[in-house]
């Protein structure tokens, strides 16, 4: 398939323990992001999908050793590339939304100068002109008064607040190709949870962006996803189009877990 | 604003610390050490000179009218008279205090300058060999008294090698030093446009800071490893390697400021004790600062003297404080909001 954007394919990796000792995690992954979809990762906790997600950028945990498989993108395999050509593809082409915004921002740096040091680092320009796009940034993901918000820090920033300046940073100063977000709504209230999905849907809409979601909400996934990929346990138990998942469900695995949702009665 | 009023209000504070300490420290020297009468009067003398002696250093009072006169006259910044010197305590003080603090700074900034980016070379290879050497040489740092790494060096670099002077204080012996301007020697010699009394007084400098440096090098290394080994594992260094941070960027800038808490915490401790007159390794040298002056006053009951310093060590600890809790405040910003 020539529009697949990113593919990982028989990835399995264990952790290693104090003892040499490892313990496997991943089982043979497989999934394709196809160019422009929004394609969702759902299972419970556990099931590894922070993990594969993070070692996409190759920002997994250090006791994480990869056993086998490769992870494709642009026909590239980033498993095996060196640290200079990670890094031009790290923000650049693959950026990503953590869950805990507040945690995931620098404590001792403004909001607004760590998204001007990222748009620096990847576009150049002046440092005036960096803290402009930042400013322009927040504003585009509706943070009121970007200007005072730009200068504040990130404890002072509410939870749902600096999730939306994590967005502006990952995908509107970034830029990337891909967009990988890991349960970006998590840990919010159900009203900013709905509000931070519709920027990102309309985000990914109007910038042509491929995305990778993981969640735990099947609701969200139903209205906004084209593709899904369930994992149990560190497997790959099913993957396809949305409607196919929610309307046919092949593993009983998924079964249960719509059920769970409350989405499709059992 | 809120920092400057801040600033008043833990100044305002080193009166009653100052007065507290002094007082204790009035009243346990002379319950604890009797008399010193004897030591200051010749073994043949009279009663009746004896006597006047007595009057003269001021012991002849009940207690508390000694107390009373002495805080009248601190009041007027009058440190009264040292037994030992017969000269001020003020002036003895501001005499000293160069010396300490020259070779306090001095000793300091390197141990500061040399530990930290060693403890950050060690924490980002961690578990590796610099990671290894640093932990094993900082751990001798920490282990072996600083006296004896005093005369280690000295045993190397002046008695084997022969190439810096051996521990006679600031100058060498029969050299006068330059016209008193700051009491710094390295300044006052630069100043006078003396560079071969710069470079004496740079080499007599040389053995005692480098000591001093070793053992501030070793905790700050240390202490600076660890929070680092901590920040590097957080979230947003994380987030900093995502967005295609350079390595160094992300140790230097995002990773190093969030350590720097516990080091700056640890470096005002330090402080309190090097610019207190580190009294071992001043003896070693021959250095001619505070902490030789304390000693003396306690071995010869000079009261006025002891005072005197523990005066200016409280004053010293509560500004030691407050640069730490200020630094704090530049750091982090969390810490700016109350
Ligand atoms: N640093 C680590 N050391 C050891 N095991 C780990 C570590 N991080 C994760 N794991 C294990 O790896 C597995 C996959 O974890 P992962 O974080 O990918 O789960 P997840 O699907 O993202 O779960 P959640 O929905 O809770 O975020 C889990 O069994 C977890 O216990
Ligand atoms: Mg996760």
């Amino acid at each position: 398939m020539s529009d697949v954007l990113l593919s990982v394919e028989n990835f399995s990796g264990a952790f290693r323990a104090a003892d040499g000792r490892l313990t496997p995690v991943l089982h043979d992954v497989n999934f394709a992001l196809r160019t422009g979809a929004i394609t969702a990762v759902v299972g419970e906790t556990g099931s590894g999908k922070s993990l594969t997600a993070l070692s996409i950028l190759g920002i997994q945990p250090a006791t994480f050793v990869r056993t086998s498989g490769r992870i494709l993108f642009e026909g590239r395999d980033l498993l095996t590339l060196g640290a200079t050509a990670l890094r031009a593809i790290r923000g650049r082409r693959i950026s990503m939304v953590f869950q805990d915004a507040r945690a995931a921002m620098n404590p001792v740096f403004t909001v607004g100068q760590q998204l001007a040091e990222v748009f620096r680092l990847q576009h150049g320009g002046s440092r005036d002109a960096a803290m402009a796009k930042a400013i322009d940034a927040l504003r585009r993901v509706s943070i009121p008064e970007p200007e005072r918000r730009a200068r504040q820090y990130p404890h002072e920033f509410s939870g749902g607040m600096a999730q939306r300046a994590m967005i502006a940073m990952a995908a509107l100063i970034c830029r990337p190709t891909l967009l990988i977000l890991d349960e970006p709504t998590t840990g919010l209230d159900v009203t900013i949870q709905s509000e931070i999905m519709e920027l990102i849907v309309e985000l990914g809409r109007s910038a042509g962006l491929t995305a990778c979601l993981i969640t735990h909400d099947l609701g969200v996934v139903a209205e906004t996803c084209d593709a899904v990929v369930v994992m149990n346990a560190g497997r790959v138990v099913e993957t396809g189009t949305a409607e196919a998942i929610f309307t046919a469900p092949q593993h009983a695995y998924t079964r249960k877990l719509l059920a769970a949702s409350l989405l499709v009665p059992a | 604003m809120p920092l400057a009023l801040m600033i008043l209000r833990r100044l305002f504070w080193i009166i009653p610390v100052a007065l507290g300490v002094v007082t204790i420290t009035f009243f346990a020297a002379r319950v604890f050490t009797g008399d010193p009468t004897e030591l200051y009067t010749p073994p043949e003398a009279t009663d009746e000179l004896r006597a006047q002696i007595r009057e003269r250093l001021g012991l002849a009072d009940p207690l508390w009218v000694q107390y009373g006169k002495y805080l009248s006259d601190l009041l007027r910044g009058d440190f009264g008279m040292s037994f030992t010197t017969g000269l001020n305590v003020g002036a003895d003080l501001s005499d000293r205090l160069p010396a300490t603090l020259e070779l306090g700074l001095v000793g300091m900034v390197f141990g500061v300058l040399a530990g930290v980016p060693l403890g950050v070379i060690a924490a980002v290879n961690r578990e590796r060999w610099p990671d290894f050497l640093v932990r094993g040489v900082t751990l001798g740092g920490m282990a072996l008294p600083q006296f004896w790494i005093g005369l280690v060096l000295i045993w190397i670099f002046f008695v084997t090698l022969g190439w810096l002077p051996g521990p006679v204080g600031r100058l060498p012996i029969g050299v006068n030093p330059p016209p008193l301007l700051t009491g710094f020697l390295l300044i006052d010699t630069a100043l006078a446009g003396d560079g071969e009394k710069f470079r004496l007084a740079l080499r007599q400098l040389a053995l005692p800071a480098l000591t001093l440096g070793l053992t501030t090098l070793a905790p700050v290394a240390r202490v600076t490893r660890a929070s680092m080994v901590e920040a590097l594992q957080s979230d947003y260094i994380r987030t900093a390697i995502a967005m295609g941070h350079g390595r160094r960027v992300v140790w230097f800038r995002y990773c190093l400021r969030n350590a720097l808490l516990p080091v700056v915490t640890l470096i005002g401790g330090v402080a309190g004790h090097v610019f207190g007159g580190a009294v071992l390794l001043e003896s070693i040298f021959g250095w001619p600062g505070l902490g030789q002056y304390a000693l003396q006053a306690i071995e010869r009951s000079d009261f006025a003297a002891l005072q005197g310093f523990v005066i200016y060590a409280s004053l010293l600890y509560v500004l030691a404080f407050l640069a730490v809790d200020v630094l704090y405040m530049l750091i982090d910003p969390r810490m700016r909001t109350p």
